[in-house]
C-alpha cells in the first residue's frame, strides 16, 4: 500500500482523486446553442465540472468529473446546452 | 542532585501539575472545571493573568470540547494541555478514542476521582481506568513531585516521532491534589534542554496540504490500527529512555514503567498504582522487620501495559495481592485482570488476589496492607481466584 | 462581486457527493472565497463522508474530519493555535450540517461563539440527517416527511431559527444563505473572513436524494424556497437583522412543497396552514 512519507495514522495528502466520477453519468451535457458566457452554468456546476474558455467565449464541460446531474441544462437562460445520453448508458 | 536553579516549595500536587504545564511552554490551555481537578486550571489562570505564564487560556463549555479544542492546538502546531477527572473524563471519552488513533501527541493530567452513581467527589481510579482501552498511555505518579515531572515527560514521550500517542498522566485525588508537600520546581532553562519546542509531522498546513483525521476501509484501516499498537508498544522504551534522560538531567530517577520495592527473596508482592504505594511501602519495610517475605511492585504504567517486567517479578512469588481502586463490574479489578493475562503460560504461576478498595476515597490503612499480603502470603500457588472488596 | 470575478481554480473535486448536490456546491463555492489560505473541519455529515476515505481526499486545501459534536469547538481550537503561531492570516472554517449544527453541535457552537475566537462556523442545512438515511433533525421543517418522521405522520415541530439563536450570543456576524443565490453568500463568506471573531453562516442547501427531486432542479428548489418566503436571506450585524435579497417575484408555497416528495402527503388545509404562516411572518 502506498502511503505519505512518514506520516502515521489517518492522514491523505490533500487533492488525492482516485476516482473520476464521470464514470457515475449516464447522461452528459453539450453546447447545442450560443453560449452568451453568462457564466450561470458554471458558478453552479456543483462539481466545477465546467471551464471557461475566455478566448472563444464560451464554457466547455470536463466528462471526468461531470455526474450528469443537468443543473448546466436547466439553468442555462439561453437554453443552450443539452443532455445527451452517453453511448451504451453506463 | 537538584539543578542550580531550582526551588523547593511546599505546594500540592496540584499546583505541581500547573507549574509543569507552566514549565512545558504550553500555548493554550483549554479545560472545564471539575473538583477535585479545578486548582490545577486555576493556578494556571492566574499565572496567566499575571503574566507568569506565557498561554491562551481557552473558556471552553465542557470537557468534550476541552480535549476538542486540545486536539485543534495541536493542528496548528502549537503545544496544549488540559486536565479533567471523572466525569470530565467520560464526558471526553468520545474524543479520548479520537484523539489517539489519530495520533494526537496531547498531554491530559487526570486526577482520578470515583464515578457516578453514587456520587462522590472522592478519589479512586474508575475513572481512568475505564479509559484503558481508548488508546492513551496512561501513567500513575506517586506524588507531587513524580507528578510534576511526569508532565515534562509526558509531553516528550508524545511527541516523539516514535510514539505521537496522547498521555495521561494520572494522580489521586486528594491524597496528592490537596495534599501539600515538599516538591522541587526546576528551572526553566534546565526544562527547555530537556524538552525542546513541538515539531510536529504533520499540520493544517496551508503551504503543504493534507487531509488529516480521515477515514479509511479494510487494509488502510488495519494498517493505521496495526500502526497505532506499534507506537504504543514502542512507547515502552521510550517511556525508560525518556526517564533516565530525565534522571540523568533532574537527578530524580524514575524506573521505567514498573518499580519493583524489596521484591529480591519476596514470597508475596504487593501489586498496586498510584499515590498508595506510597504507605504500601513502609508496610512492606515493617514486615520485612518481623521477617515476612514480603515486597511492592508499583505500576507506573498502565498502557502500554508492562507485561515482560510483571511476568519476571511475578514468576519468582507465591503469591501477588493486587490491590484495585476500580472494578470491571462482573468480573474484578482491571489491574488484577491484566496481571494475570500477562501471566498466561507460566509453569507455575503465583496465586492472585484481587482487593478492591480505596473506593471514593476510602483510607486503605497499613492494617488493610498487612492483611492483604498476609492473606497473600498464606495462599498456595494455583489457589482459586479470590476477590475481595476490602473497605468495609 | 460578478460572477467574472469569481476564482476559477477549484479547490474541491471529485467528492462522491450525489449529482446537483446543493452542499458539494456550497464547499466549492465557499473555497472560491477563501482561496488556498484556508483550513476546513468537518464533522460527521454528508461532506465528510464523501471526502474521507483515504486515499480519496477531494479538498485542495487542508481538511480534518471532526466528531460529530466537535466542529466550533476544534475550530475554536485550530483558531487559538494559529494565533499562537502568529498565523491568524489562515481561516479556519467549520462545515457542519444541520444535525451537526442545531442538535448534536449546538452545545460546543454556543461555547465556541462565548470563547470568541476567530472562525467561520457555516451550516450547511439539507433539512435532516442525509448521510445516515433521512432522518428528522432540529432543522426539518414543520410538514416534511422523514424516515424517523414517516407518513402518514409528518415533522410536526418547526425549524430551529438559527440564526436568531447565534445572534443572541452577540455574534459579530452571522448570515443566512441559499446555494441558489450564489453572489449572496460568497459575499457573506467574504464579509465573515474579514470579521475579527466568531462568525457563523447557515445556508440553506436542496438535498435532490432526501427532498425527493430531480438532481437538475437543485437551484431552482432553492429558488423557490426563497421565492416563496420559506426562506429568507438576511444578516444580523451591530445588533441588527437585515434582509439582504428580496425576490423580485413571490411565489405561492404550494410550488415549492409540490415540488418534492418529502410533502407530497399534505392535504390542501396543511399547505393553506404553512400558506398562512409566511404570510403572518412577512408582515
Amino acid at each position: 500500500m502506498k502511503k505519505e512519507k512518514s506520516i502515521p495514522g489517518p492522514v491523505s495528502k490533500a487533492g488525492t482523486i482516485p476516482t473520476r466520477m464521470g464514470t457515475w453519468s449516464t447522461a452528459k451535457p453539450v453546447l447545442k446553442g450560443k453560449c452568451t458566457f453568462c457564466l450561470f452554468c458554471w458558478v453552479f456546476c456543483p462539481e466545477g465540472a465546467i471551464s471557461q474558455d475566455e478566448a472563444n467565449r464560451k464554457v466547455t464541460f470536463n466528462f471526468e468529473d461531470c455526474k450528469g446531474c443537468g443543473i448546466c441544462v436547466r439553468e442555462c437562460p439561453t437554453k443552450a446546452i443539452e443532455m445527451v445520453e452517453v453511448e451504451g448508458g453506463r | 542532585m537538584a539543578t542550580e536553579m531550582s526551588t523547593r516549595k511546599f505546594i500540592t500536587a496540584n499546583e505541581a501539575v500547573a507549574q509543569a504545564a507552566k514549565l512545558a511552554r504550553v500555548d493554550v490551555v483549554a479545560a472545564y472545571p471539575i473538583t477535585p481537578q479545578t486548582s490545577i486550571v486555576e493556578k494556571i489562570a492566574k499565572y496567566i493573568a499575571d503574566g507568569e505564564m506565557d498561554a491562551d487560556y481557552l473558556k471552553v463549555e465542557s470537557e468534550h470540547s476541552a480535549l476538542t479544542a486540545c486536539m485543534g492546538v495541536r493542528m496548528a502546531g502549537a503545544r496544549a494541555f488540559t486536565s479533567t477527572s471523572s466525569q470530565g473524563l467520560e464526558y471526553m471519552h468520545e474524543m479520548l478514542a479520537y484523539a489517539a488513533g489519530g495520533r494526537y501527541p496531547l498531554v491530559l493530567v487526570n486526577v482520578c476521582r470515583s464515578v457516578a452513581l453514587p456520587w462522590s467527589i472522592w478519589g479512586d481510579q474508575q475513572d481512568a481506568i475505564q479509559q484503558r482501552d481508548t488508546g492513551w498511555i496512561q501513567i500513575f505518579t506517586e506524588t507531587g513531585q513524580e507528578a510534576l515531572d511526569m508532565v515534562l515527560q509526558a509531553y516528550r514521550i508524545a511527541e516523539d516521532h516514535r510514539v505521537l500517542l496522547p498521555v495521561m498522566v494520572c494522580l489521586d485525588s486528594f491524597i496528592q491534589s490537596h495534599t501539600e508537600e515538599l516538591v522541587e520546581i526546576p528551572d526553566q532553562a534546565t526544562v527547555d534542554s530537556f524538552l525542546p519546542r513541538y515539531d510536529p509531522v504533520v499540520t493544517l498546513d496551508v503551504d503543504n496540504p493534507y487531509s488529516i483525521s480521515v477515514g479509511g476501509f479494510g487494509k488502510h484501516y488495519a494498517h493505521w490500527r496495526e500502526e497505532q499498537q506499534e507506537a504504543a508498544e514502542k512507547a515502552a522504551g521510550v517511556i525508560v529512555e525518556v526517564g533516565d534522560e530525565f534522571g540523568r538531567i533532574f537527578g530524580r530517577h524514575y524506573r521505567g514503567l514498573i518499580e519493583e520495592y524489596r521484591c529480591d527473596g519476596a514470597e508475596a508482592v504487593l501489586f498496586a498504582m498510584g499515590a498508595v504505594t506510597g504507605t504500601a511501602r513502609d508496610v512492606v519495610d515493617e514486615m520485612r522487620d518481623e521477617g515476612k517475605a514480603v515486597g511492592l511492585v508499583k505500576v507506573r504504567a498502565f498502557r502500554p501495559f508492562p507485561v515482560e517486567l510483571l511476568r519476571k517479578v511475578a514468576s519468582q512469588v507465591k503469591a501477588a495481592a493486587v490491590l484495585d481502586r476500580d472494578c470491571s463490574w462482573g468480573y474484578e479489578g482491571a489491574l488484577a485482570t491484566d496481571l494475570k493475562a500477562a501471566l498466561y503460560g507460566l509453569s507455575s504461576p503465583p496465586a492472585i488476589l484481587n482487593f478492591i478498595g480505596g473506593l471514593a476515597g476510602a483510607d486503605v490503612p497499613p492494617e488493610r496492607m498487612k492483611y492483604m499480603l498476609d492473606k497473600a502470603l498464606a495462599a498456595e500457588r494455583g489457589t482459586t481466584p479470590h476477590l475481595e472488596f476490602i473497605d468495609r | 462581486m460578478k460572477l467574472k470575478d469569481i476564482e476559477k481554480e477549484e479547490f474541491y473535486r471529485a467528492s462522491y457527493g450525489c449529482a446537483g448536490c446543493a452542499a458539494v456546491l456550497a464547499v466549492r463555492l465557499t473555497i472560491k472565497v477563501l482561496g488556498k489560505n484556508s483550513v476546513y473541519v468537518v464533522p460527521a455529515n454528508c461532506i465528510s463522508t464523501v471526502s474521507c476515505y483515504y486515499p480519496q481526499a477531494p479538498f485542495f486545501v487542508p481538511f480534518t474530519v471532526m466528531a460529530f459534536a466537535a466542529t466550533a469547538s476544534a475550530c475554536s481550537g485550530i483558531s487559538a493555535g494559529f494565533k499562537r503561531r502568529g498565523r491568524e492570516d489562515i481561516h479556519v472554517v467549520g462545515f457542519s450540517g444541520d444535525g451537526g449544527t442545531a442538535d448534536i453541535g449546538i452545545q460546543a457552537l454556543s461555547g465556541a461563539i462565548d470563547c470568541g475566537n476567530k472562525f467561520i462556523y457555516i451550516c450547511y442545512d439539507n433539512e435532516a440527517y442525509m448521510n445516515t438515511g433521512i432522518q428528522r433533525s432540529g432543522l426539518t421543517p414543520y410538514g416534511a416527511t422523514t424516515t424517523t418522521t414517516p407518513s402518514p405522520c409528518f415533522e410536526n415541530r418547526p425549524k430551529k431559527d438559527m440564526l436568531r439563536i447565534v445572534a443572541a450570543h452577540d455574534i459579530p456576524y452571522a448570515a443566512t444563505a441559499c446555494s441558489s443565490y450564489p453572489l449572496d453568500y460568497m459575499e457573506k463568506v467574504k464579509k465573515a473572513s474579514q470579521v475579527n471573531g466568531p462568525t457563523y453562516i447557515h445556508i440553506l442547501t436542496p438535498c435532490p436524494t432526501g427532498w425527493g427531486f430531480p438532481p437538475d432542479e437543485t437551484i431552482e428548489i432553492g429558488r423557490m424556497a426563497v421565492e416563496s418566503g420559506v426562506w429568507k436571506l438576511t444578516e444580523f450585524e451591530n445588533g441588527e437583522f437585515r434582509t439582504t435579497y428580496t425576490p423580485k417575484r413571490s411565489r405561492p408555497v404550494s410550488e415549492y412543497l409540490a415540488a418534492q416528495a418529502r410533502f407530497r402527503h399534505l392535504s390542501p388545509e396543511q399547505v393553506a396552514a404553512i400558506q398562512k404562516e409566511i404570510d403572518a411572518a412577512r408582515d
